[in-house]
Formats: C-alpha cells, structure tokens, sequence
C-alpha cells in the first residue's frame, strides 16, 4: 500500500471525500457527482466530444484564462490604490519593488487579451458549428452577454494603470458613449463620476473591475456552464448531429 | 395506432403523484436508443481539461516572461498622445469613427451588431442550415444582388472601403457558390448558409477594421505604413 492509497482511507479522508479507491467505475462516478464542482458534468460523455476538433477547447481555454485573471487579479489588488497619482506609483512599485511584480502584472495582461480573443473566437466556433440551436437557443444568448462582460471587464481594467495608454484610451471610448441620444451624456456621467475621466472615474472604474463585473461574469459562466449540460452536452460539428438523429 | 394517452396535470400543490410511467402492452419502455460510444468523465474528461488548464497557464506563463505589458508615464489631461488608440478590441470601432458621425459609428452600428448577435437562435433561416442556393427562388438571386449593391453603395457614400471591398468580395462569392461543380475542390462553397455567409462578412470586416485600426493609423488617424518610420506624436 502506498503513503497515497493509506492517507486516502484514514477516516479522516474519508470524511471528506466519502468513495473508497477501488478503481471502479461506480467510485468514477461517485468522483463526478459527489463534488459540487465537478457535478456541473454528467458522469459520462459521449466519446466523440473529448474529440479536438469537436470545440477546439475554446470555451475551456476562456474559462482557464478567466481563473488565471481572477487569482492573479486578487494578487494585484493587495498592491493597487484606486487614487491618483498612488494608482501610477503602484505600478513602478510592482516593477521595481514587489517580489515577481512584473511577472504577475503580465500575466494578468496577457489573459485578458487571450480572454477576450478565445471568447470571440468559442462565438465563431459554436455559430458555424450551429450549435446554438434548439435547445441551446438560451445559452447562445446568455454567451452573448457573457462576451459583452468580458469587454467591459477588459475596458474597465484598461484604466486602472492611470498611464496615458489608460488615460486616453478611456477618454475615446468614453467619448464614443456620449454620442447616444437622449442617455447618452447621463450615462458617461454616471460611469465616470464627473465629466471628464478623473479620480472619481479610476475609483468607480476600480469597483466595477473588482466586485460588480467580476461577480456577474462569474454568476453567469455558472448559469453557461449548467445550462451547456441541461441541453444535452456540448454541440460539435452539424454532420456528425445529423448521423446521429 | 395507439389511441393518444390524456395528460391531466395536476394544479393542488399537497397532491402526492406517484405513478411515474405507464406502460402499455402494446408500447415498450425505451425512450431512446442511441449506439454512440460513451466514455466516463472519470478520468477521459476530468484529465483533458486539467492538461488543458496547464497548457494555457504554461503558455501565459512564457508570455509574461517574454513579454512586458506596456506602460508609459503619468495620465496627463492636458497633454493628448496623438493617435490616442483604444484598446485594440475597440481599434475596429475607432476606426469606424473615421467614416461615419459618432453617433452611427458609436451607438447605431454597435448596438445592429450586438442585436444581431442575440437574435440568431430565434431566427427560421438560421435554424434550418440549408445551403444558399438549395431551394431554387425566383426572388432570391435577385435580392441578394441587389442587397450586396445597396450595402456597397451606401457604404460607398461614406467612402468607407474597409467595409465597401469585403462587401462586393462576400457578394462575388455567393453567386460564384451559386456556379460551383459538385465534386469539384470548391464544392464546399456550395454548402455555405446564408447566415454563414452573413456572419463571415462581418467577421472579414471585423478584422479588416481592427487591423488597420491597430497597424495602419497614425498621428492624426492618418493612414501609416507600420513597416516605416512613423513619426510619434
């Protein structure tokens, strides 16, 4: 017996985790729908799924990209202020003064922008794989906000190193918001804090990056991921759909 | 043929129902038959996605060790960087801003596109997935022709090429599918939807507006060859 086989059957272990190791399958599928994490998948799938080219893996690379963006953001908010000028200065301070500093705030740039590509292209993929069609019309819309949040969340983080690039690159945007009719004004005022992208824009935009989006992405990846299973599992090719039926 | 079974759902919520399947004798308890292969998500599934999860942090990981994320000095408000670019998932819109009021480019042409999105589940034509030229129609050729001319024309007007060039190259390929051999190595092309062909637009234009948005503009949004020197501003 090894050290890994004999701390698996302490009790203590068990308590936690409740199947034996026996490697059966009923103990394959108790792993699946026992863990509240895990139960988001059947305990079996169809062979043809786990297939590359069935979904190119695109939406697990989002969500993988979306995990690394919240643990690495989590680090990067214990060095951050939402003020102006500390919010600049914490960035020298990551470059030149934190352990790895550097690293991380790369990290979180570099996945945002795989974040934001891989959920474009896991749209393409699933349209001309016409996998939003019934059942699965919901979950196409539900992706489709999901895209939009992704956006905001890029947006909203954009400001937050309050150099130029951020600066002014919120300035266009936020330019680009005034021109709605009616609302348009209100709502720039509204999201900015002020007329003009000031400190009172950094703090509001710091809220939405860290709390508001953050919470509803993850809320709604919740209700996609569910409803991707509710509808039968995930939709490949359409030639392969019309073999089967 | 079985006399079809009366279904009484029941409205009083203390109701207790209990019978869970009827099965007559004429009937079989099968409700569905498949002979596809199913594997247990333990382990063919659950290990994919963990390799796929460490191939997308080692990936990131080697970028943000090569690469650095940018970083220029101090928001200035009263100093304008000149272009001053949104983030390049934007660069498309920006772009947009160019040709047409900020009103059409900002507002009107965003939320078409976003709209669009939502309601391709709920649309007939999406949902049936039959070739453009499948069911011969008198008005269709006719339609599509004069959409792709109208299209190009009023795009023309605000001498936006970005979109007028993709537009009548999209619009040649469809009546080219139209001509296509079956057999032949086109013969693909025959199978192209209209939604698909419609997405594809889009999306040719999508990347067409981004990448010059990102690569070819300069100091004033005029048009740079990013191979040469551009002066900054």
């Amino acid at each position: 017996m090894t050290v890994g086989e004999w701390v698996r059957n302490t009790s203590v272990y068990r308590s936690v985790i409740r199947h034996g190791i026996a490697p059966t399958n009923r103990n394959r599928s108790l792993i699946i729908f026992e863990n509240l994490f895990l139960h988001v998948h059947p305990v079996k799938v169809r062979e043809k799924t786990l297939r590359f080219t069935h979904t190119f893996w695109l939406g697990g690379i989002t969500l993988a990209s979306t995990i690394i963006l919240v643990a690495t953001g989590i680090l990067l908010m214990f060095y951050y202020h939402p003020s102006v000028p500390q919010a600049y200065r914490d960035m020298k301070e990551l470059q030149y003064v934190v352990d790895n500093g550097v690293f991380l705030r790369n990290l979180h740039r570099w996945s945002a922008h795989l974040m934001v590509f891989s959920a474009f292209l896991h749209m393409l993929r699933v349209f001309y794989h016409r996998a939003y069609r019934p059942p699965r019309q919901f979950n196409w819309v539900v992706g489709v906000v999901l895209l939009l949040l992704t956006l905001l969340l890029s947006y909203t983080g954009y400001l937050l190193p309050w150099d130029q690039l951020a600066f002014w690159g919120v300035s266009v945007g936020t330019n680009m918001a005034k021109q709605a009719p009616l609302v348009g004004e209100r709502v720039r005022f509204f999201l900015l804090g002020g007329n003009i992208v000031s400190e009172n824009a950094l703090l509001r935009f710091y809220v939405l990056h860290c709390v508001v989006l953050p919470v509803a992405l993850l809320l709604l990846i919740s209700v996609h991921i569910w409803r991707v299973r509710k509808d039968g599992g995930v939709q490949g090719p359409p030639d392969d759909e019309r073999r089967s039926l | 043929m079985t006399t079809p079974i009366e279904i009484i759902e029941s409205d009083d919520p203390l109701a207790n129902p209990w019978r869970v399947a009827l099965v007559r004798p004429d009937g079989r308890p099968a409700v569905h038959e498949t002979d596809e292969r199913y594997v247990m998500t333990f382990p063919h599934l659950i290990l994919r996605e963990i390799i796929l999860f460490q191939v997308v942090v080692i990936v990131l990981s080697l970028a943000a060790i090569l690469f650095n994320a940018p970083l220029e000095s101090i928001a200035n408000p009263v100093e304008t960087p000149n272009p001053a670019k949104a983030p390049w998932y934007f660069l498309g819109l920006q772009e947009l801003l160019h040709y047409f009021p900020p009103v059409v480019a900002g507002v009107v042409l965003p939320a078409l596109v976003g709209i669009c999105l939502v309601v391709i589940p709920y649309w007939r034509v999406n949902l049936e997935g039959a070739p453009l030229w499948a069911a011969p129609s008198r008005w269709k050729a006719p339609a599509i022709a004069a959409s792709v001319i109208l299209l190009s024309i009023l795009f023309a007007a605000f001498s936006c090429w970005p979109i007028v060039i993709p537009t009548v190259i999209i619009g040649v390929a469809m009546f080219a599918a139209h001509a296509v051999r079956p057999g032949g190595r086109w013969q693909w092309l025959w199978g192209v939807t209209l939604p698909e062909w419609i997405m594809t637009w889009f999306v040719v234009i999508a990347v067409v507006l981004t990448v010059i948005g990102t690569f070819f503009r300069g100091p004033g949004w005029s048009w740079v060859w990013p191979w040469m020197d551009a002066p900054r501003g």
